[in-house]
């Protein structure tokens, strides 16, 4: 166990990889259910939540694979508990069939994947950002991802709190794009007092049974079907359903349907944003990054500050769905934007796409040796480009 | 950096002042305000390497209450195989969290010396075993230590030698309290059958550390 120390004010300090940081946050946000299948660089979370959910009376189970993983958790769900599982790669394409079920029914989950090199079985304990469209296009049929990154331990911590939250506030499943070198770096950790989390409740029915239709569309287009054992009969399916959840071949409840799954996510999609900026003000060269790049990012718009370059940087800590808004807003000075990722270039599509009417110059800088991105890298590119 | 009136007759490489240095009165290798130091442990899978990264991490940031990432680099084999640990610790923010130029590296191997060795810093520090070094190599001073061979004597198994360095690191180099790293060590091991072992180890560095600091001073 590591060393306990505390901040002045009182809160915990650890010195803990992030994938430890994922198992606090998971415990802090209410997780009481775990099931997943150990996989390089995500094994340090199962073990982490292994070792803690017992303490707070939570079930860890050991699958038999990652299929069988998050149809645990989704099962858990619909009992009503928040369920967890953490995967790499390999397994983050084995669990999408699911990804799409939890979608699909409505039932809250979490989803951490801790990016290693691929494809196949690749790179098991070097990084890579290279699941990032698997994340939103996985899953197969018409689907609006949810998914959050991180850059930092601390920022594991809370972007894994965030994602107990929207899942349980959206009934839908959420994603957080963790990668090896974010998972396995060891920094200070400053826990939240249990007071200062919020943590989103499961919703629960509040009209008679008789009257219950758990996928009802109400206006904010979010259902919350009830966990089971609370007195609420009702079906359960992946086969799109009507609001009674039973399966439909209606053609006005098939559109209705997927248009209230993706318009849950389009409303809500400024709470579900989450991003920071750095000297974007004046920026004529905007970097555009999240996860390990962030950080090589960092460095290399402080270097460029220093060197008298209006360079600015904004680093997308929600992926899914895409932050357009802030990334028009940061680039509103820009000439060129540059694209740092580690991987051959995933994220740019969405930039090019939300950039598609102005004049600016979309560059990509990628890395995809297994080894993070440095900032003197991102540097020569902007160099080279302007 | 220190560099002046050292040398390390164990290699036998250095005597006076380093070349092209200028004279400088610092005792401490890792300064109170530092821009950036790097250090790198490294070795073979099995040794520990990861786990001397992590306990020194967690005494300097959590004991000594310094800024500090680290991060770790190792194959898919479960033993053997080229292991590092990199800490870099600093007064800002950390970007890059892995060595560029070490200021400091722990050598545990003959393939981990001649891999990381000529990336040390000039003016840096190189600490190895001394069965990892055939030959001598780089610009900064390598600091022979016997950390595999005592672990052998004096605890009848190799498995201690990092705790022996650890030890070795904090009374030799001053990078982290001799308090912080036993904290680390205990906490650590509580509990276990392990802890008497690993904190005599620690001691053994220490004492190891000591005697290394009056010999090859810094």
């Amino acid at each position: 166990m590591p060393l306990n120390r505390f901040t002045k004010d009182g809160h915990p300090i650890k010195f803990v990889q992030g994938n430890e940081a994922v198992v606090w946050g998971a415990i802090h946000a209410g997780c009481r259910f775990f099931a997943g299948y150990p996989i390089t660089p995500s094994t340090e979370i199962a073990e982490g939540m292994a070792r803690e959910l017992p303490k707070v009376g939570g079930v860890f189970i050991q699958m038999e694979d990652e299929i069988g993983s998050i149809a645990a958790i989704i099962g858990a769900s619909a009992a009503g508990a928040k369920a967890m599982t953490a995967t790499s790669g390999p397994g983050f394409s084995l669990m999408q069939e699911n990804i799409g079920y939890a979608y699909m029914t409505q039932l809250p989950i979490v989803i951490v994947d801790v990016q290693r090199g691929g494809p196949s079985t690749g790179l098991p304990t070097k990084l890579s950002q290279g699941d990032t469209m698997q994340a939103r296009w996985g899953t197969h049929g018409d689907y609006t991802a949810v998914a959050l990154a991180a850059s930092s331990v601390q920022e594991a911590y809370e972007a894994t709190i965030r994602a107990f939250n929207l899942a349980c506030k959206l009934s839908t499943p959420v994603i957080v794009l963790l990668d090896e070198l974010i998972g396995h770096m060891r920094e200070k950790l400053v826990l939240k007092k249990p007071e200062e989390i919020h943590e989103e409740p499961r919703s629960f029915p509040t009209v008679p049974p008789e009257w219950y239709l758990p996928y009802d569309i109400p206006s904010d287009f979010i259902a919350h079907p009830s966990p089971f054992g609370e007195g609420y009969r009702y079906s359960i399916t992946g086969l799109t359903h009507d609001r009674a959840g039973f399966p439909t071949s209606i053609s006005a409840e098939i559109t209705e349907r997927l248009e209230a799954l993706r318009e849950k996510i389009v409303v809500h999609k400024q709470e579900i944003w989450d991003w920071k900026e750095y000297y974007t003000g004046d920026a004529r060269i905007l970097i555009v990054a999240y996860g390990s790049a962030a950080r090589a990012a960092r460095g290399a718009v402080e270097h460029l500050r220093r060197k008298r370059f209006k360079a600015g940087f904004l680093e997308l800590k929600s992926i899914w769905p895409f932050p357009d808004g802030p990334l028009l807003s940061a680039a509103k000075h820009a000439k060129y934007v540059f694209v740092a990722e580690n991987c051959m270039g995933q994220l740019i599509h969405p930039v090019k796409e939300a950039l598609a009417g102005t004049h600016i110059r979309v560059v990509s800088v990628t890395r995809y040796d297994g080894h993070p991105l440095e900032p003197a890298q991102i540097v020569h590119a902007i160099k080279e480009e302007i | 950096m220190p560099r002046q009136g050292s040398q390390n007759s164990s290699t036998g490489r250095r005597t006076g002042t380093r070349p092209g240095g200028k004279k400088n009165k610092r005792t401490k290798l890792l300064p109170d305000r530092v821009e950036r130091f790097e250090i790198r442990i490294s070795g073979a899978g099995g040794q520990g390497i990861i786990s001397t990264g992590m306990l020194l991490g967690e005494a300097i940031a959590l004991g000594d209450g310094r800024n500090v990432s680290q991060s770790q680099a190792y194959g898919p084999e479960a033993r053997g195989g080229a292991t590092r640990a990199d800490l870099i610790i600093s007064d800002g923010d950390i970007f890059f969290p892995e060595c560029h130029e070490p200021d400091l590296l722990v050598a545990f191997t003959t393939e981990a010396y001649e891999k990381h060795a000529p990336s040390v810093k000039p003016d840096g520090l190189i600490i190895a075993d001394e069965s990892a070094v055939d030959i001598v190599m780089g610009n900064a001073r390598t600091v022979k230590v016997p950390f595999i061979k005592l672990a052998e004597k004096e605890f009848g198994h190799p498995i201690v030698a990092n705790i022996i360095a650890l030890g070795f690191l904090a009374t030799y180099t001053g990078i982290v309290s001799e308090k912080s790293i036993r904290e680390a060590v205990e906490d650590r091991f509580a509990g276990t059958k392990y802890l008497d072992m690993n904190l005599k180890a620690l001691e053994a560095g220490f004492k190891l550390g000591k005697e290394y600091a009056k010999k090859y001073p810094l």
